[in-house]
């Protein structure tokens, strides 16, 4: 038998790679466009602005995107100071030694948790030992630890590619070290800190497994009226139809996802627009 | 350090310092509350029918066996899938592909990243179950093999990008060298530029594979939830029912403080130290290479 030519085998393995690239993207072409032909119908004003009524199976998802609306905004309360205070000590004040090193296995560490952790995690500290019981405050809190490890991460790379000669000027004409960060490396950290926070809530407010015993709630005719109520929530009303109710008439289900995949989507189109827009205003 | 401060800059940089520190904080309390509910299993059950082959809590039997061997083969299933097709996107897309292409691909694989998880679980019910069924001639589409295809996809986008970064990372001057001597480009990537990139890739692997194991929703909703213990085979295409499944299905039906209950924190416990072991692996294994890891949370 002889072997292939180099020339030949080249081809071959070209294609084949070219293909397994496209079986990657294929699939999410394909889950987006069948969302979004077969959810679009059930999409109207009403649908959105309403209530599910007759035990779901009529009516809107407004409650659970209200609900999702607040875990995000509740999430990005808590994680967005804590995680950008992390990253500008990691970026600005650590030095590198074992501690340092500890910090970062630990984020590491923190990012790798299963979701569904997350969510015993929330339940025996947040609703249980500090008696926050299931509501928006246990599900934010939970949450805002899962986010924690993308925001840090993302923030201190951000940070780091402000060029050194910022800091050296800010230090060279007077100024303090906090004065050097707030007045010179934050503001032009922001582009890339603000696309690790939009990407870190996106991943938030698609979750489903941490708020499943933290304040996730079956149905709820009412909005929530402090941050104590349990409340419903997209990704878990979009698990309940699909799931748990029988007979669920499948446009509310594709309704529902399409709703879902908008909000976490636009976070997305976001992100990528921020980045790309500044980084080409950037000046070094 | 001289230079004189305000009282008001000196808390915000204590405040900074405490946050740095956060993340370890947290690790450390996650571990400590698995520990305080799990811990009161092993006074409650026997430690020899923990590792039973039955797990039915209504009748007292805890056996963590085939939870963990369910977790094992849609793992399984998900790498054999996700692996081979990820690392070949990955060279695509670093190596082949023009640059028109790849500013197309790697936002899509971005997008993938993003799909809530009950998003794809759902699909894998409405769609994705039926078609597995009727293509394999078995009783019911909700098997392990639909939970491994999704895992599969969860696990792709992971893979890709790490994987994409550690060949990105290779010295320019590797391939330049190879081309001169007459290889071919397919050749210079086969040879010079993917074993370079060996660790990194070995990485994205194992991230990839941890993120599977660790994802609950999809699973839940398309792998039938049959706790029970098949050969390989056969066992793919049946249902079975993953430790983060059992957790999210059974954890809000149970009375706190029951023994049921503190199983569940064990279980947790379980999942919690199996993603220490893979993040510690993986993340030595890049510190070694590159003395970083940014790249490796997103």
């Amino acid at each position: 038998m002889s072997r292939l030519d180099a020339k030949t085998s080249e081809r071959i393995a070209f294609a084949l790679l070219g293909l397994a690239a496209l079986l990657t993207v294929a699939p999410i072409v394909l889950i987006v466009g069948v969302i979004a032909a077969k959810g679009g119908p059930a999409v109207s004003g009403e649908f959105i602005f309403a209530a599910p009524r007759e035990g779901m199976r009529a009516g809107g998802v407004w409650p659970a995107l209200v609900g999702t609306l607040y875990l995000t905004l509740g999430t990005a309360l808590v994680a967005v100071p804590l995680g950008l205070a992390a990253a500008v000590y990691l970026s600005e004040y650590a030095k590198d030694n074992l501690f340092t090193r500890s910090i970062r296995i630990a984020i590491v560490n923190l990012a790798g948790i299963p979701s569904v952790v997350y969510g015993l995690f929330g339940l025996a500290l947040f609703v249980l030992f500090l008696r926050l019981g299931s509501s928006i405050a246990a599900a934010c809190l939970t949450l805002s630890i899962m986010t924690l490890p993308v925001i840090i991460s993302t923030a201190e790379e951000a940070l780091r590619a402000v060029p050194q000669s910022f800091r050296l000027v800010s230090i060279g004409v007077g100024g303090t070290r906090w004065q050097t960060i707030r007045r010179v490396v934050l503001p032009q950290a922001l582009p890339g800190i603000l696309t690790g926070v939009i990407l870190g809530l996106e991943r938030a407010a698609g979750e489903t497994a941490p708020i499943l015993f933290t304040g996730a709630s079956f149905f709820l005719p009412a909005l929530p009226k402090s941050i104590f109520d349990q409340t419903m929530a997209l990704p878990y009303h979009l698990f309940v139809i699909s799931t748990q109710v029988p007979g669920m008439p499948v446009k509310i289900q594709y309704g529902t996802a399409l709703v879902l995949l908008v909000f976490v989507l636009s976070m997305n189109v976001a992100a990528t627009f921020i980045r790309s827009h500044y980084r080409r205003r950037r000046q070094w | 350090m001289g230079r004189s401060r305000k009282p008001s800059e000196f808390a915000i940089e204590a405040l900074i310092k405490a946050s740095g520190w956060s993340a370890v904080v947290f690790v450390l309390l996650i571990f400590l509350f698995l520990l305080r509910e799990g811990l009161p299993t092993f006074a409650e059950v026997k430690l020899g029918s923990l590792f039973g082959l039955r797990w039915y809590p209504i009748e007292g039997h805890f056996g963590l066996v085939p939870l963990v061997w369910g977790s094992i083969i849609v793992t399984l299933g998900a790498a054999l899938i996700a692996v081979p097709l990820g690392v070949a996107a990955a060279l695509f897309i670093a190596e082949v592909a023009p640059r028109w292409l790849r500013e197309l691909l790697k936002p899509l694989v971005e997008v993938l990243a993003g799909l809530p998880s009950v998003v794809l679980g759902f699909l894998g019910v409405i769609a994705l179950a039926p078609l597995v069924r009727t293509s394999l001639g078995v009783p019911t589409g909700l098997t392990t093999l639909t939970g491994s295809i999704l895992l599969a996809l969860m696990a792709l986008p992971t893979i890709v990008s790490v994987a994409e970064d550690a060949l990105d990372a290779v010295p320019k001057s590797f391939r330049v060298g190879s081309l001169a001597l007459g290889a071919t480009r397919w050749q210079t990537i086969w040879r010079t530029t993917l074993p370079a990139a060996r660790s990194g890739v070995l990485t994205a692997t194992m991230l990839g594979i941890g993120r599977a194991i660790g994802e609950t929703m999809a699973v839940m909703m398309v792998t039938g939830n049959a706790p029970q213990l098949l050969l390989a085979p056969r066992a793919l295409w049946s249902p079975s029912r993953s430790m983060t499944a059992t957790i999210a299905a059974e954890m809000g039906e149970v009375a706190k403080g029951s023994t049921h209950y503190h199983v569940l924190f064990t279980v947790g416990l379980v999942l919690f130290l199996i993603s220490f072991g893979v993040n510690i692996a993986a993340s030595s294994m890049l510190f070694k290479s590159r003395g970083g890891g940014g790249r490796m949370l997103s």
